[in-house]
């Protein structure tokens, strides 16, 4: 049960990418659980610094990761502001170009790689956890 | 991130290398608006080489081809799109909103 604490920087993305995938490929999911994983942990974690912290370099995101034999488990905890999952708009895929938003693209692609998502805000923390079913 | 730009007579050649995540993606829409300030609206990513694309690399395409297509100027179109990028189009309903050619010879050859 590993945990790293990386500056909430953009620049922490890649490494943050690199540990999670490591440990993801470590217990043993295949390439596109690992794309998966990715995809929400980097939409997850620039969340964190644009909306919890409102920008760089104003806190820290601790990232563990837990495997078991069915699942394989991220935690991201910030101290920023309490995030509201039902204040992000959900996109209209189907939209025409000229109305597209491009806002809520990352938080609906984070949902949908994950099969679980959930968030809880306790002792002034915010703590996603994002599970991905091994099977 | 790595950018690589060829101006060609009918359209601009972008090779985007790397990740294009929250970071990098920045400058990609720096490269972008160069072409666009400069009056060329006929744009090929290519895409071979990508490893990453997050939602920030998604939101600059749909912008650029946005003002691209204003007044049927011109058009992004994507080459040598790898799998998991077309995952991600498919996910985000980016599909029906750009072509998509195998390689980028083909692709400044349609403009």
């Amino acid at each position: 049960m590993p945990t790293l604490i990386f500056p909430g920087n953009y620049d922490s993305l890649e490494k943050i990418a690199e540990f999670v995938t490591m440990e993801a490929r470590a217990s043993g999911l295949n390439r596109t659980q690992v794309f998966a994983i990715e995809t929400a942990v980097d939409e997850a974690c620039s969340n964190i610094i644009e909306h919890a912290y409102g920008g760089e370099g104003l806190g820290d995101i601790h990232c563990t990761t837990i495997s078991d034999r069915d699942r394989f488990v991220i935690v991201l905890e910030d101290h920023g502001k309490a995030f509201d999952p039902t204040s992000v708009p959900v996109p209209d895929l189907n939209a025409p170009l000229r109305d597209r938003q491009s806002h809520g693209l990352g938080f609906y692609m984070m949902r949908q790689w994950m099969d679980e998502v959930r968030f809880d805000f306790h002792d002034n923390r915010n703590r996603l956890t994002l599970v991905k079913l091994k099977a | 991130m790595e950018i690589e730009n060829t101006q060609y007579k009918h359209c601009d050649l972008i090779q985007v290398s790397g990740r294009v995540d929250s970071s990098t993606a920045p400058r990609l829409a720096e490269a972008i608006n160069k072409i666009i300030e400069s009056g060329r609206f006929k744009i090929v990513l290519d895409m071979t080489k990508l490893e990453f694309l997050s939602s920030a690399g998604l939101r600059i395409l749909i912008s650029t081809q946005k003002i691209c297509k204003r007044y049927n100027r011109g058009e992004v179109v994507v080459a040598g799109v790898p799998e998991f990028v077309k995952s991600v189009f498919d996910l985000a309903g980016f599909t029906p909103l750009f072509k998509m050619f195998d390689d980028s010879l083909t692709a400044v050859g349609y403009f």
